[in-house]
């Protein structure tokens, strides 16, 4: 069998990444140990080549390797979108690492697999590959979480990520099977064609519907499906969090939109009332539990909860059945538009709780901010931007994401959706407003000992200055953001 | 048609003036870290510019044109098309030039008061300035959500870090409150752009017209986010937690303008936009009104602390502004505006004294500050210009609105006025109360000693210069009040809605 020469070309964002990633484990052992930065630079400049690959081909709509890849602009997007968050994250970990005193340079190699297999589940129009990109994301992943091998905290995450992993990729392999037992292929144009023509109640396709929505429930951690979140996103190392809390969200998102859409969108009036369930359980239990939480890790870790929430609120719109189609094409846009947004404020936030050192070790409770704001003003007002962003307040880009959720919801006929998911941002806002308490508002006790603070290194400062402009620059000037997602979303018939 | 009466080419007024303090911001930490005297010299030099810079816009306003004036409109987001676009007609420019007369005062008043985190205060306050002239100025219901929230955050922090002892619970309970009431606000937003003809643009909005059913809906969700503002009668309770436990400048910024936002809300999108609604809700919310102007002014003699008594006096004062809008009738609404200026120049006095007082007393109750007219002849006499300002008294500035309210529902009802005139009488007592228990009385010889001790403060000058401010603004207003009323006269008689009935009724 002989490959194409346009099919290799199709998947070069993909071979360049993984084989960064090959260049990074076998450069590993001989590198000394002071020169494991070059690793980090070298996987930044292959991401560089990508983002130019890709924006390249940001038009039009190609398929490779019998019609299993495709390139197209929705695909384009969250490649984009991955790219820019795993920079981050390697800038992230370039100064973390050091604090924590990890000095293993396949860090970065496991970062760049678990890209790559990110990257074939935005880009695959077939279930297996997109399970096996969702695998390759996974397992890189959980040795990630493991990374802080002395801690114990670290390896119970690791070790619970693995099981209820295993398990949620079991449901999906078991809801792969069924729908090609019902379709005779696990295409998505060919499970589109088998519910055309098998009609809406054959029992094998719901089932095989039901088992994929769990199994991407759980990816994306949507309630009921998010029990392991608070435990993985609390012990794994903070610059593996933020990787898991938006990278693997975001092509969990991609892929489950165009699964549902593309491959299952004639089903639609069966998966709408579930989508709808589990948006308006995962919004109502991720902002709740999130008022209790004491670690600023859980706490992110609820609030990434909500956040998918808020997410499922523009896929609701793309499966709503009376809408019409330039409206579920804008429920689609929005979510791609809210991830990107959240990304940003989430990757801001999680540097500022990886900077936060309390003697030798990670600060990682709500009370090691207290009185953050007299110390370092600077830092506490990064946090402060951040957290008001996430609490969806004007002027940040967490306040557009919203819009254009409950703009999508209003226009579909779901105002009352609108009205749950805005009541929930003002539950959020209480709880991110503790921390600027804290921070602002409170003195350090002084018996307490050791006083927690910010340990800035010249990476640090890079990301913060990306996220920070992030956040404020779409909160102001949100159009090109927004064009680029209108642009990209998914179309509907 | 086009109600906007640009005027292209010319200085952009109303976006300089809006965005002037956020000059001032870069300027603020252009000084070095430390030297508070220069960075409050800035933000007073700023806000002074700022208030300089309005100025022009009462002499320039054409008097005899109902619309827009000054108005700028720029596009700003493509998808949906969210437009800058900015303007003042008769009711919001004298809620602007009174923002902007009030913030140099804020910054005085803050001089000796205020000595931890200068830099970061005076940035929420410029913050706060821009969000709040952003408010009364926005003709696009996206960029006046905007201005809406982003004053949160700074309020919050005004109130929480430089708040008295009870401060946590008073920031967040504010927050929370305003937050909560502007959810659905948002919500109404979007259900009027999509009825309305897929616009955000105030005045297309305020021209197309809504079922009766669904009209209702709006209204309510619209009353959610600005009755917490006012604050109107059941939703009130923020109000003197937050009072009592923001320092001064943060008491006056809310007594004399965020409180306005409400009812300027309510003038501005929910009379003129859902006129059906307005109607049919009309005795509920003359009642609501009504039960506010009694049940605060009596909750107003319960209290032992000066600032819980304005604020009670506040929640009554603003009964008489949403009063005068939903009577809805000429006298009325021209009553309500008055009113709003009036009580945001009064009760933003009245606590620039209280903040002097407590200044030096360190104590905002009644009985501790007996006999202060001893020591501290002139806070007290100003103190007492203002209560009498503040109560409605003939020849004060306050009389004049209420006044105008009060003939107002006078037509409206004649009942409804005659109960209200009875009860006044409470207003009156307050009075009497302060002047029985507080200031004129030299009851106990130590507590004068007392207070004399305390009454050498320094600083003395700017603050009486701040009171004296404000003074020259009550006896300007109450000696000649019809510069005020021509200027909103054309905007309150010929809503936008009235002038233009056989106009087709969307926008295509």
């Amino acid at each position: 069998m002989t490959l194409p020469f346009s099919d290799i070309l199709a998947v070069l964002p993909e071979l360049l990444v993984v084989g960064a990633a090959c260049l990074v484990l076998v450069l590993d052992p001989i590198l000394p140990s002071s020169r494991k930065d070059w690793l980090a630079w070298l996987s930044i400049a292959a991401l560089v080549l990508c983002t130019l690959v890709t924006a390249a081909h940001m038009s039009g709509r190609t398929t490779a390797f019998s019609e299993i890849v495709i390139l197209d602009p929705y695909a384009g997007f969250w490649k984009l979108l991955l790219y820019g968050v795993t920079a981050l994250t390697i800038l992230l970990s370039l100064a973390y690492l050091k604090l924590e005193r990890i000095h293993l340079g396949e860090y970065y190699g496991f970062i760049l697999l678990s890209l790559s297999g990110m990257m074939i589940m935005v880009s695959a129009a077939d279930l297996l590959p997109i399970y096996l990109g969702s695998e390759l994301m996974w397992l890189s992943l959980y040795v990630l979480a493991g990374f802080k091998r002395f801690e114990a905290r670290s390896l119970e995450a690791s070790a619970k990520y693995f099981v209820l992993g295993a398990f949620s990729s079991g449901l999906l392999l078991y809801g792969i099977s069924l729908l090609f037992g019902a379709a005779g292929g696990t295409r998505l144009d060919l499970i589109a064609n088998a519910v055309g023509t098998r009609g809406l109640q054959d029992p094998l396709l719901l089932l095989g519907m039901i088992l994929l929505i769990v199994g991407f429930g759980f990816k994306i951690a949507a309630v009921p499906f998010h029990m392991w979140t608070p435990d993985v996103y609390e012990g794994s190392p903070t610059s593996v969090t933020a990787f898991m809390a938006v990278a693997s969200k975001a092509a969990s998102f991609g892929a489950f939109v165009r699964v549902l859409l593309e491959g299952l969108g004639g089903l639609n009036g069966n998966w709408y009332a579930l989508i709808l369930t589990l948006c308006v359980a995962t919004l109502l239990l991720g902002n709740l539990v999130a008022i209790v939480q004491t670690n600023i890790k859980r706490l992110l870790a609820y609030s990434s909860i909500a956040h998918a929430g808020y997410a499922l609120i523009g896929l609701v719109v793309a499966g709503h059945a009376t809408a019409d189609p330039g409206v579920r094409s804008f429920g689609i846009a929005s979510v791609m538009l809210y991830l990107a947004v959240y990304a940003f404020m989430t990757i801001g936030a999680f540097a500022v709780v990886a900077m936060l050192r309390k003697g030798g070790v990670e600060g990682d409770e709500i009370d090691d901010f207290t009185g953050l704001a007299k110390r370092q003003p600077v830092g506490a007002f990064l946090m402060l931007v951040f957290l008001v962003s996430l609490a969806g307040i004007p002027p940040t880009a967490g306040f557009i994401g919203k819009f254009y959720l409950f703009m999508a919801a209003v226009d579909a006929g779901l105002a009352w959706l609108a009205v749950v998911g805005l009541l929930f941002a003002a539950v959020s806002a209480y709880y991110y407003l503790r921390v600027v308490m804290v921070m602002y508002m409170r003195e350090p006790d002084p018996s307490a000992g050791i006083i927690p603070h910010l340990a800035t290194s010249p990476s640090m400062t890079i990301v913060l200055v990306c996220a920070l402009a992030g956040v404020l620059f779409f909160g102001l000037f949100p159009d090109p953001l927004v064009s680029l997602a209108t642009h990209a979303a998914l179309p509907m018939k | 048609m086009n109600d906007l009466v640009l005027q292209t080419g010319a200085f952009p007024w109303i976006t300089a003036i809006v965005f002037l303090p956020i000059l001032g911001i870069l300027l603020l930490f252009a000084v070095g870290k430390s030297r508070d005297r220069a960075m409050k010299w800035i933000a007073f030099l700023v806000t002074g510019a700022d208030f300089v810079l309005s100025l022009p816009l009462w002499f320039l306003f054409d008097r005899s044109v109902p619309g827009m004036q000054f108005a700028e409109r720029t596009s700003w987001i493509s998808v949906p098309p969210i437009q800058y676009s900015v303007g003042v007609d008769g009711i919001s420019l004298p809620l602007l030039l009174m923002t902007t007369f009030l913030m140099p005062l804020c910054v005085m008043c803050s001089w000796t008061s205020i000595q931890t985190r200068v830099r970061e205060y005076l940035t929420v306050l410029l913050v706060m300035e821009t969000a709040m002239l952003g408010v009364f100025v926005a003709l696009d219901f996206v960029l006046f959500y905007i201005f809406w929230e982003a004053m949160l955050i700074p309020m919050y922090l005004l109130i929480g870090v430089w708040g008295g002892p009870n401060r946590l619970y008073a920031a967040i309970k504010f927050f929370l409150y305003t937050l909560t009431g502007s959810v659905l606000l948002l919500v109404a937003i979007l259900v009027l752009y999509f009825q309305g003809g897929h616009t955000f643009d105030i005045l297309a909005l305020t021209r197309g017209e809504y079922a009766p059913s669904l009209q209702s809906w709006l209204f309510w969700a619209l009353f959610a986010a600005f009755a917490v503002k006012v604050p109107m009668f059941p939703f009130h309770t923020w109000l003197p937690d937050a009072h009592v436990e923001a320092p001064t400048a943060g008491s006056v910024i809310l007594a004399s303008v965020l409180l306005k936002m409400g009812t300027y809300g309510f003038l501005r999108f929910s009379v003129p936009m859902l006129p059906d609604a307005t109607a049919l809700f009309t005795p509920v919310m003359v009642t609501l009104s009504v039960v506010a102007i009694i049940y605060g002014a009596y909750m107003a003699l319960a209290q032992s602390d000066l600032k819980k008594l304005i604020a009670y006096s506040s929640v009554s004062h603003m009964g008489f502004v949403t009063l005068g809008i939903f009577i809805l009738n000429a006298q009325g609404i021209e009553g309500a505006v008055m009113q709003m200026v009036n009580h945001g120049i009064t009760t933003g006095a009245l606590f620039l004294c209280v903040g002097a007082i407590y200044q030096r007393t360190h104590s905002r109750q009644i009985a501790d500050n007996t006999g202060l007219a001893g020591p501290m002849p002139r806070y007290a006499t100003l103190l007492v210009i203002f209560s009498l300002s503040s109560l409605g008294l003939p020849g004060t500035n306050s009389f004049v609105g209420e006044f105008l309210v009060l003939a107002g529902t006078f037509f409206w009802s004649k009942g409804v006025a005659a109960g209200l005139l009875s009860i006044m009488h409470a207003s009156v007592n307050q009075l009497i109360e302060q002047v029985d228990r507080g200031d004129f009385t030299v009851a106990d010889r130590a507590t004068g000693e007392r207070s004399k001790d305390r009454g050498r403060g320094a600083g003395a000058g700017t603050e009486v210069a701040s009171g004296q401010g404000s003074v020259k603004a009550v006896s300007t207003l109450a000696t000649d009040h019809r510069p005020l009323t021509t200027l909103f006269y054309p905007s309150t008689t010929h809503p936008p809605r009235t002038t233009d009935h056989s106009e087709p009724t969307r926008n295509p």
